[in-house]
């Protein structure tokens, strides 16, 4: 953990009157003009690169694990309905229970009346994206419970009020000061020198009382696995595994395109994901959960229930050319990775999943409001060069951006002109080359006059903050006709100089 | 070996950075090659295709597929628009006969440090250059062409060049395309970065395959007045 600026709410927002393609253009030049942020991101994925890179040198055939995790979530999604079922069968032959939700809605409303017809006052929630996906804490929380969240980093951003900064590592943004005064601010107690033991420390008690207060707890999961009908979670904290363990009812939450087919593939998946994750060989808590206790088992809920979203899914599923984004498996490495997340941070994408993987998903999940999230990449490929499941993530925001344009997605209308009067003058050279003409010689007039990056420059996009290019007075065209068309052909070209 | 060259000149380097399409001539000449430039070009299409246009780049596809059709070897002094042709044309020209014509037209196209080193296998182009110089590795050149150590090859063949490492050399520098403007703090942002690392190396200059990541470093080298400047590598291997 490190150290960042602020909260980044900035004073006097007025989030209903922004589209959330403005409120990103806001944040995001917010953001990426703080230098202090950037430096500490930069610090931390400095670190988490040394450690993936590490983590990676010490599997013997990296590339071939990643294709050998591509097959079997490849074999998974395009099976969905057979293993989805088969996991299903074997959860309510131990006992349990698994509710299909559509949407979140429907999901938090399952969980919301449980917990109602059950008396549950407390709850203690471990690590989960997908609760998050459908706002499930706030929803408990107005019908008069307590939501705990266990993970350190989350438990630090629920404390102030915000959303995960990142899928993997929620608190990456806040430095240690940041959280003692957190903590004194929010629990009462103060620890001077900010010491991380002491911090944990302090935040492992007030989290026992809560495990040992909560009736229910909700978890994650990594993976469903199919055969074996278990949900797998892992942890850092061995919170994962209190949640599933202490409380009387323990409700697991995933969306349906986590399933695996077979329990051995967790072998590979699992060390995978940790050393996507954060470089580690095995992340420290790995559980298996299939069942309420059995009667004859000391430990364990006596009602497990697993709740399967869609909340859009199906929808990527039917699409045979997107259908790969839902290989996912939430390790965080595209993040880590991607130059736009390092210089915008988590929170500005104001989305559940932020980075690439979010950039590509989210239209998908939430419609074309969230499209310019496809647009705000420059298509470097960093992200998939290391997704563990080689989801081809910079190419699914190219299609983003073609099924965008093509079904006419709002204010691209200006844009199609500008592209269909290009393309003219891209058909006809003569145009081309007097387009070009044009451009640089008034741009030269432009520039010549000293107006570069005022209102009166057609290019100030690029030279508010770039020094304008210096332009020739020639095109390439125009001199290979001049001087080097008929210079030799096949021998030096010392002679040119 | 000598061989005939069709030259790829992007569109702005045609209009905006024509020595580097000079210099490549240069480098190609003083090999020995043969070089034709086919005056009826214009843009491969990547702007449009890139922004989501595909059937306003798909016409331009389709004309560079004829204006080259009889080209024996095309080569192109970036990595950006190397890749347009060699691994979009054929999505972008999916059905039909076009996309084998594509593929096949993708086969036959190269960015230029490919074309010396893995055609005509050759690291060292007679260039002499006394200068500190930093690489930086272009994404497009590197993670779709898979362009790693051919420029590197390349730069430590130059006579008099001593080459600097750069961190995060394989970061991008924030250009992309329509990027740069539509997100211009992001993009802004990104190439500081990236100027942070070349200022770090203490180089006199930062090189690389593609003109428009050139283009945007520059633009904020200038701005802020650093040391260094951006040099093209067609440019280094040029000279001498
Ligand atoms: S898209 Fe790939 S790299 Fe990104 S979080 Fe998912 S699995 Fe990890």
């Amino acid at each position: 953990m490190s150290t960042m600026s602020n909260n980044p709410t900035p004073a006097g927002e007025t989030p209903s009157a922004l589209t959330a393609a403005q409120k990103f253009l806001r944040d995001a030049a917010t953001k990426s003009a703080d230098l202090v942020h950037r430096e500490i991101i930069r610090k931390n994925m400095d670190s988490y690169d040394a450690a993936h890179n590490r983590g990676r040198a010490r599997i013997k055939d990296w590339e071939a694990a990643r294709r050998k995790c591509q097959e079997i979530k490849r074999e998974a999604i395009n099976n969905l309905d057979k293993y989805l079922l088969q996991f299903e069968q074997k959860v309510l032959e131990r006992g349990g229970h698994v509710f299909w939700a559509a949407n979140g809605d429907e999901a938090c409303a399952y969980i919301k009346d449980l917990a109602i017809g059950r008396g549950v006052k407390t709850v203690v929630k471990s690590k989960s994206m997908v609760t998050e996906e459908m706002h499930l804490a706030p929803v408990l929380e107005a019908a008069g419970m307590r939501v705990w969240e266990t993970d350190l980093g989350e438990f630090i951003v629920q404390l102030r009020n915000e959303a995960p900064y990142h899928i993997v590592t929620p608190a990456m943004h806040l430095d240690r000061n940041q959280i003692r005064d957190l903590f004194r601010e929010k629990l009462g107690e103060d620890i001077p020198d900010a010491d991380p033991q002491k911090l944990v420390a302090l935040a492992r008690r007030k989290l026992r009382e809560a495990f040992f207060a909560a009736e229910m707890g909700i978890s994650g999961a990594n993976f469903l696995v199919a055969d074996a009908g278990v949900v797998a979670i892992t942890t850092n904290e061995g919170n994962g595994r209190l949640s599933t363990s202490l409380p009387r009812i323990h409700v697991a939450v995933t969306g349906i395109e986590k399933v695996i087919p077979r329990l051995e593939d967790l072998g590979t998946l699992w060390p995978v994901l940790a050393t996507s994750g954060t470089g580690q060989p095995i992340t420290t808590y790995s559980t298996l959960v299939g069942g309420p206790k059995r009667a004859d088992e000391a430990d364990g809920p006596e009602e497990f229930h697993v709740v399967l979203l869609d909340n859009g899914r199906s929808g990527l599923l039917a699409n045979a050319e997107e259908r790969e984004v839902l290989h996912c498996i939430r390790c965080g490495a595209c993040l880590n990775i991607c130059p736009v997340y390092r210089n915008i941070g988590g929170h500005t994408y104001n989305t559940t999943y932020p980075g690439p993987i979010g950039s590509v998903l989210t239209p998908h999940l939430r419609g074309s409001e969230f499209q310019h999230l496809s647009y705000a990449s420059s298509l470097c490929g960093a992200c998939t060069s290391v997704c563990p499941v080689n989801i081809n993530l910079h190419h699914h925001l190219l299609h983003n951006r073609r099924d965008f344009t093509k079904a006419g997605g709002a204010k691209t209308g200006g844009e199609r002109t500008q592209f269909k009067l290009w393309r003219t003058a891209m058909l006809h050279p003569r145009l081309y080359a007097l387009g070009g003409w044009m451009m640089r010689h008034s741009l030269r007039l432009v520039y010549g006059m000293g107006l570069a990056g005022t209102a009166l420059d057609p290019m100030r996009a690029w030279s508010r903050k770039r020094r304008p290019v210096t332009l020739p007075a020639q095109s390439f065209r125009a001199r290979w006709k001049k001087e080097l068309s008929k210079s030799d052909q096949g021998r030096s070209a010392g002679g040119s100089k | 070996m000598a061989r005939k060259i069709s030259l790829f000149i992007p569109c702005f380097v045609d209009q905006l950075q024509p020595q580097v399409a000079v210099d490549t001539v240069k480098v190609l000449r003083r090999i020995g090659c043969e070089v034709d430039f086919p005056a009826d070009q214009t843009c491969c299409g990547q702007p449009a295709f890139n922004t989501g246009f595909w059937d306003e780049a798909r016409p331009c596809a389709e004309r560079f597929l004829r204006v080259f059709k009889d080209a024996e070897v095309i080569v192109c002094p970036s990595g950006s628009c190397a890749t347009m042709v060699r691994v979009f044309y054929p999505e972008l020209l999916a059905s039909g006969t076009a996309h084998d014509e594509a593929a096949a037209l993708g086969k036959r196209t190269f960015e230029l440090s490919e074309f010396l080193v893995k055609v005509m296998g050759l690291t060292d182009v007679g260039a002499t250059f006394q200068h500190t110089v930093t690489y930086h590795a272009s994404c497009h050149g590197l993670r779709e062409l898979k362009l790693r150590n051919e420029p590197l090859q390349l730069l430590r063949g130059v006579k008099g060049l001593k080459l600097v490492d750069m961190l995060r050399l394989e970061e991008c520098c924030g250009f992309g395309g329509t990027f740069a403007t539509k997100f211009e703090s992001i993009s802004v942002a990104m190439g500081e970065s990236k100027c942070d690392s070349v200022a770090v190396t203490g180089a006199e200059y930062v090189t690389a395959i593609d003109p428009s990541c050139l283009m945007h470093v520059q633009g904020i080298l200038g701005r802020r007045k650093d040391r260094a400047k951006a040099i093209h590598l067609a440019s280094i291997l040029a000279s001498g």
